[in-house]
């Protein structure tokens, strides 16, 4: 990782090659603003092994998403894709459960153990969520083959939201844009649940955030990444704030990775528009394995394995990602010239 | 079969719930990280200089400048990449997505 590009971070002393931090930037925002998430949990263990202690790796994490959602927040937004009341009732709880997560981490750190603890709450984590995407992925499959008339059912596969949508503790409250009416109480206790998690993990929740919606409020696959992102923004800039406060934050790895979040952002979002709901689920579960993967290998020390597990997966999904907005892209302006 | 799938699932969350704390203790853990930390100015210069001396001197200035920067710089780049995608002629104002 040392060689003559290499800069050393004012604030933490780590030395880095900067080219790094862009593409990494333009990874983690092709593939956040295709997800609906801030990216973190790969900019988390990508941070760490480039050598940022994991503290400031989930600090400066929190500040780069906070800057990067902001993009991918306001493409979705015109597209219609954020509910924001759905946001804001999950975001009051969701700073609460930040902060009791961030106190841990402190704690953890205090202890020497904040790096295993945290990587092994994300193995469990990515691993669960993983196995519950191509669950529902693979029974929607076989649903749609079943169905006789051509018509595959509505809606996700697994069905949690209905159960949950039986909970009647007042007040009931209708979002919307997610076509959701349910007790309060259920987005609020989904988004401090999140919150508590993002905080000790480090990551602004939208990796857990994109499946609670989807499976826990019922939402449908896009209004879930734009409101997820909403909420990814807010949570981040508190998180930026909580992280700042303890010292934890390199400013100028934020700056040089959200130059290449940028562009990538942009992409990520616009890629939505041409690509099937079920197809983002697929690939984000197929994602989530890689990361878990990679976090393994780093907690048995097989850093360099770690590494390439998580460059790889991350550009081959990137490039799957852009490749699907060129090809989307270029078939909607052929469609327009040939109507011209 | 009904029967044994919930306790099937109680043992496999119970597991989990014990051996994850366990495997990190028996991990070893990391070397304990440092309480203060303190950036280190001498050979710092420009905006780098200013940013460590302020993390140094003025930690809550140091958050709010942050936060500052990365919110600007997130409109400012959003602004300019809406203006090329645009200029390339993509429709951005709507999305027909499908489940």
């Amino acid at each position: 990782m040392h060689d003559l590009l290499s800069i050393t971070l004012p604030i933490s002393g780590v030395s880095i090659n900067p080219l790094l931090l862009v593409l990494l930037g333009v990874a983690v925002g092709v593939l956040g603003g295709f997800f609906g998430m801030g990216g973190a949990w790969m900019v988390t263990p990508a941070l760490n092994i480039f050598g940022f202690p994991m503290p400031f790796a989930v600090g400066t994490d929190l500040c780069h998403m906070a800057g990067k959602s902001i993009i991918s927040t306001r493409r979705h937004a015109k597209f219609g894709n954020v509910d924001a009341k759905l946001g804001l009732a999950m975001l009051a709880f969701d700073v609460v459960g930040i902060e009791c997560g961030a106190r841990l981490v402190m704690y953890l750190e205090r202890l020497g153990l904040a790096g295993p603890v945290i990587r092994w709450v994300y193995v469990v984590f990515l691993f669960l969520i993983g196995l519950l995407v191509f669950y529902d992925y693979f029974k929607k499959r076989s649903l749609e083959k079943s169905a006789a008339a051509g018509s595959a059912p509505a809606g996700s596969a697994v069905r949690w939201h209905e159960t949950l949508h039986k909970i009647k503790i007042p007040p009931i409250v209708r979002f919307n844009v997610a076509q959701v009416e349910c007790s309060l109480w259920l987005p609020a206790g989904v988004g401090f649940l999140v919150g508590f998690l993002a905080g000790l993990l480090g990551i602004g929740g939208g990796l857990l955030m994109m499946p609670a919606l989807v499976y826990m409020i019922g939402c449908p696959t896009y209004v879930a990444v734009g409101t997820d992102l909403f909420t990814v923004m807010l949570a981040g800039f508190y998180g930026a704030f909580t992280y700042g406060m303890k010292g934890r934050i390199e400013l100028l790895a934020v700056i040089i990775m959200l130059l290449g979040a940028a562009p990538g952002a942009q992409v990520g979002t616009i890629a939505t528009k041409y690509i099937r709901g079920y197809g983002i689920r697929l690939m984000f579960g197929c994602t989530v394995f890689f990361a878990m993967i990679s976090v393994i290998l780093k907690q048995l020390k097989l850093n360099t394995a770690a590494s390439w597990v998580v460059m790889t997966a991350v550009t081959a999904m990137t490039l799957v990602v852009i490749v699907g907005m060129v090809k989307g892209a270029a078939k909607e302006l052929r469609a327009r010239r040939a109507l011209r | 079969m009904k029967k044994r799938f919930p306790t099937l699932r109680a043992l496999a969350f119970g597991a989990a719930a014990f051996l994850t704390p366990l495997a990190a203790l028996a991990s070893g853990g990391e070397k304990e990280g440092k309480l203060v930390h303190v950036a280190d100015t001498r050979h710092l210069s420009g905006f780098n200089l200013y940013i460590a001396d302020l993390y140094n001197t003025n930690r809550l200035l140091f958050t709010l400048e942050c936060i500052a920067i990365t919110a600007l710089m997130g409109l400012c780049l959003g602004l300019l990449m809406d203006w090329i995608v645009a200029a390339i002629g993509l429709d951005l104002s709507k999305h027909e997505g499908q489940e």
